[in-house]
């Protein structure tokens, strides 16, 4: 009960602390901040249940007007944004992709990646771009399309995270409660 | 752990927090509800009023808040001036900028405070039921009390990369930063399980 609740609160504290690391410029030049990984790493760390329930703290001390998304954003504020609907696709992602961690058990840093392409890229923007569609007017294909411009920087991130949950698993293999 | 709280005293400041709660979403739902650029463009007005009535500094720092919704201006700017749709567009803009507007301003005119009381108020239903909220309270403690941490362990982090290679830091920080994270769980499990525990009462199941 304890190691659960300081993991799930301390990877809250991770995602946010994700945030205020400088972007740093990956391939094709496009600027991505870290925050969308510790979303990932939620779920391939600690797995659906934990991972969805760090996120949701996370999103929780946001909404009470902590200044904890990447750039110092925040409050209210954000809920009501155009990229409002990617603040409900994090906890949905963080689930879908430490179940499949959960239940494919094959190699880590492999089942990682395909499971943050899965969780963390796919049902985060088919989820996000319900949110665009509604704030800025638009059909929800054309909201997709507007999408795709990250999705370069979102796949090194996946690969990222399998990569980093496998060196967790080595150095702190109690820890790694999607494979506990 | 700062809060968006503006240090700016205002007359909204003094209003409950549940009641500020509860305008803004009713205000919120009416207005993704209507098409009218004229009942958008009278709401953006009246946002702005509000923010006005607050004083300059106040209203400047409510500006700022705004800044990042730029990008988003930019697309429906282009979008519909390119399709023709301009008042569409234009009603879009203003219906965007006084429904975040409006949550900026009651997270700037809450304190943290009185936010974490309406959540408890919130959670009461579950308490009734018999289930503790108190594994949620200590968890909002850990992450304010970590974040700042957290962060700085971060900033460490990419000084001691700097000072070992000519090129930038990069993700094998965060493999670091994940690491450090989770010793400090086990820390701070450790010392939670030696203070009693998170749920105290003998007879319920303590797992692990």
């Amino acid at each position: 009960m304890e190691r659960s609740i300081a993991l799930v609160a301390l990877f809250a504290a991770l995602i946010a602390g994700l945030g205020f690391i400088p972007k740093f410029t990956l391939a094709f030049g496009v600027p991505i901040t870290a925050q969308s990984l510790g979303i990932m790493l939620c779920g391939t760390v600690l797995g659906a249940r934990r991972g969805a329930l760090a996120v949701i703290l996370f999103l929780l001390l946001v909404a009470l007007g902590l200044p904890l998304l990447a750039g110092g954003r925040g409050g209210l504020g954000v809920f009501a944004s155009p990229t409002a609907g990617y603040l409900v696709a994090f906890p949905i992602a963080a689930f879908v992709t430490g179940w499949i961690v959960e239940h494919w058990r094959g190699n880590l840093a492999v089942v990682g990646a395909v499971a943050s392409v899965i969780g963390g890229i796919v049902v985060m923007n088919l989820i996000g771009a319900v949110g665009l569609s509604i704030v800025l007017g638009k059909t929800y294909v054309e909201s997709l399309l507007l999408v795709t411009a990250f999705i370069p920087g979102d796949l090194i991130k996946a690969v990222l995270a399998g990569l980093i949950t496998a060196s967790l698993a080595k150095a702190r293999p109690a820890s790694v409660l999607s494979r506990a | 752990m700062i809060s968006l709280t503006s240090p700016v005293e205002t007359w909204a400041h003094r209003w409950p927090a549940g009641l500020k709660l509860g305008l803004m979403s009713l205000a919120t739902v009416a207005l993704f509800a209507t098409e009218d650029p004229a009942i958008l463009g009278a709401s953006a007005v009246g946002v702005a009023l509000l923010y006005a009535s607050a004083g300059t500094r106040f209203a400047r720092a409510g500006a700022r808040q705004l800044w990042p919704l730029w990008p988003f201006l930019v697309l429906i700017a282009l979008w519909h001036g390119l399709t023709g749709q301009v008042a569409a567009g234009v009603a879009l803009t203003l219906r965007l900028l006084a429904a975040v507007a409006l949550a900026n301003f009651v997270t700037m005119t809450t304190r943290l405070s009185a936010m974490i009381e309406v959540a408890a108020v919130l959670l009461a239903p579950f308490r009734r039921l018999g289930l503790s909220t108190r594994a949620l309270e200590i968890s909002i403690a850990l992450v304010i009390r970590f974040t700042p941490a957290i962060a700085r362990k971060g900033g460490l982090l990419s000084e001691a990369w700097r000072a070992r290679s000519r090129r930038r830091p990069g993700w094998q920080i965060v493999m670091s930063l994940a690491a450090l994270a989770i010793d400090d769980a086990d820390h701070v499990a450790d010392a939670l399980k030696a203070r009693g525990g998170v749920l105290p009462i003998p007879d319920t199941d303590q797992k692990g």
